[in-house]
């Protein structure tokens, strides 16, 4: 790309020396300024990936380290004991972010099938697809507060039913934002066949539209995982934590993150081990969720 | 809809001579067009009313404080729960400065990383970079949190904090700046992980929508000798000004309501005596994860809901606009192509 005009040079018979001589100072400082500038955005994307790398060796360094068979079969330890696990805390998060996905995807696709095929220029799908762009970003912790008060604070306890309905609050938005783009990119013309051939309109949008558009569908489902799965905000007044195995859902419930966030923030040895083997646990699934989904996407496109 | 009714093209017509009448097709679950119809805008609606459904509980679970305090609460600095006495000053001036200063950090490396990717990676290396970026952002943020407490800020206390106490000790307004115990923790490291976070999110909206300048504006700046930067910064930027702004508050929305990256590293200290940068302090949400599952019903409750809800409505007002400003440059788009 480089763009110097060397072809204009024999034109310079026509400036006085003077000017041929401020025509390549000029000439020189762009260049120079060019120079300058393209440095900084190399070292800027360095920069990027630098934290990535050293956030990633550091967490598999720590993690690998108090990795060992028992974090999967022991509950979580009192502070300061011999062993321990995370057993309960990984089962708690499994639990609630399947549930929560189970709960969320459904609403989460026909909404977006509402604004794909329903609602494109109403506005119901005008308003909808504006909220939910500002629920996508909304600060999870105020979904949090949301359940709060009207699920825990009105059955006066904290419950593993109200962590997942939180995280079905965040799964929806995702859901939904991802199904819409994926069924806007169907072409028109196969909607049209299948409607020629008398097909009704829901099944046009079951066999035929979702169908073609399930892999995207899957991918934005798989992201809504990920994005859950990591997730403290929302459950820390809404699942709370537990010390014990539990999958009564009536009950406080520990999740990974939660666990993660109270064992890092303690001064106990054993604890801050534990977390370090936790945040381990949750990054490798986040990362292997992401590139599952892209992987996978981009082998149906 | 009535295309699709095959019992309406079963009509005889009247010039042939009476046929037999075809077979009637039975038409299978004639009511799961109108269920499925039924369901797809109940879906939308409930979208809609998660929303008025989050503004409501929040306003009425604020009530209580905001009858007492009313709008005082927010340039109030008082936080005492034993004799109910609060104010949200610190924490929204925590949230403020960690976000001001992570954007100061985010937007020149974001714009430094778009350049990088759009003008001048060779196509092998622009995929693998642009997803290790997209990465970044899919890390959770406690994984940043822990990172941040137990790496970050023991560095960043060695190697910035004590030699810049050092350097900045007599000098009169600088040394209150960086005043602070030697740990490492503060606004300026809630600030700084901020940034790390933010980056992959303003960095991938500044590379869409420098995607979408026209390669004819480009190459006819190149055609006329302008070099790289030139073309980025006097071409590029003006045309998809409003979509870099609406990244930048895209990026700004998610650093106000980011919790765990904060409530690890801000030192969770209501205090706003010192403006040092290494100071322990507080934000919204970090006092919220810290002090909410403790807090009694009543005062001390009904006033940290009313900092979620002046955290909402920030985040509202900066998410609204930056919605906007990206509609805006998908229409010029539309207009100009």
């Amino acid at each position: 790309m480089s763009t110097t005009n060397t072809a204009a040079i024999p034109a310079a018979a026509a400036f006085t020396p003077q000017q041929q001589a401020a025509r390549l100072v000029m000439h020189r400082r762009r260049k120079r300024i060019n120079v300058v500038a393209l440095t900084l955005a190399l070292s800027a994307m360095a920069f990027g990936v630098f934290w990535l790398v050293w956030i990633l060796v550091e967490t598999v360094r720590l993690g690998l380290g108090g990795l060992s068979l028992a974090v999967f079969t022991e509950m979580t330890p009192p502070p300061q004991a011999e062993t321990g696990g995370l057993a309960n805390a990984i089962f708690g998060s499994l639990m609630m972010a399947g549930l929560a996905t189970l709960l969320g995807t459904p609403i989460g696709v026909m909404a977006g099938v509402y604004l794909a095929e329903y609602g494109q220029k109403s506005w119901l799908g005008h308003a909808t697809r504006f909220i939910n762009d500002i629920l996508l970003s909304a600060p999870s912790i105020v979904i949090g507060l949301f359940i709060y008060s009207t699920v825990v604070a009105r059955f006066k306890s904290f419950s593993a039913i109200a962590g997942v309905l939180a995280l079905a609050l965040i799964v929806i938005p995702v859901v939904i934002r991802t199904t819409e783009n994926m069924l806007s990119l169907i072409p028109n013309a196969l909607r049209e066949a299948a409607y020629a051939l008398g097909t009704p309109k829901w099944k046009v949008i079951a066999s035929v539209t979702l169908k073609s558009a399930r892999a995207g569908v899957i991918t934005g489902i798989l992201l809504a995982v990920a994005r859950i799965s990591g997730e403290t905000a929302p459950l820390l007044f809404t699942a709370l934590s537990n010390q014990f195995w539990t999958s009564d859902l009536r009950e406080p419930m520990a999740s990974l993150p939660v666990t993660i966030f109270k064992f890092a923030m303690s001064p106990y040895e054993n604890w801050q081990q534990l977390a370090w083997a936790g945040v381990f646990l949750i990054t490798l699934g986040v990362l292997a969720l992401n590139i599952a989904a892209r992987v996978f996407f981009r082998n149906k496109h | 809809m009535a295309a699709t009714l095959p019992a309406s093209m079963s009509t005889p017509t009247p010039i042939a001579k009476p046929r037999p009448q075809p077979p009637e097709r039975r038409r299978v679950a004639p009511w799961a067009d109108s269920l499925f119809a039924l369901l797809a805008h109940a879906s939308a609606w409930l979208t809609l009313l998660l929303l008025v459904g989050i503004i409501a509980s929040l306003l009425v679970g604020a009530a209580p404080a905001i009858k007492e305090f009313g709008l005082g609460f927010l340039w109030s600095t008082a936080w005492d729960p034993v004799q109910e006495k609060f104010g949200g000053l610190v924490m929204i001036y925590g949230t403020l400065m960690t976000s001001f200063i992570a954007l100061l950090i985010a937007v020149p490396v974001s714009f430094g990383i778009a350049l990088f990717l759009t003008e001048m990676s060779p196509g092998w290396l622009k995929r693998p970079l642009g997803t290790a970026i997209e990465l970044l952002a899919a890390v959770p943020s406690i994984v940043y949190g822990m990172w941040g407490l137990l790496v970050f800020s023991p560095i960043l206390s060695t190697w910035v904090q004590q030699p810049l106490q050092k350097l900045l000790k007599g000098v009169p307004v600088l040394e209150t700046f960086v005043s602070g115990a030697p740990v490492g923790i503060g606004i300026l490291s809630a600030g700084i992980i901020l940034a790390i976070m933010i980056i992959p999110f303003i960095a991938s909206v500044m590379r869409d929508v420098f995607e979408v300048t026209p390669a004819m504006l480009k190459e006819s700046a190149y055609g006329l000798g302008a070099t790289t930067w030139e073309v980025v910064f006097k071409v590029v930027l003006p045309y998809t000004k409003a979509g870099v702004v609406g990244g930048i508050m895209l990026g700004l929305g998610r650093a106000l309501g980011e919790t765990m990256a904060v409530t690890f590293v801000i030192g969770n200290f209501n205090q706003l005596n010192s403006l040092s940068l290494f100071e322990a302090a507080n934000s919204i949400t970090s006092a919220l994860a810290n002090e909410f599952a403790e807090a009694g019903e009543g005062l001390h409750q009904a006033s940290l809901i009313y900092l979620g809800l002046v955290l909402f409505f920030i985040t509202f007002v900066v998410l609204a606009l930056s919605k906007l400003l990206l509609a805006r440059l998908k229409k010029n788009e539309g207009a100009r192509a």
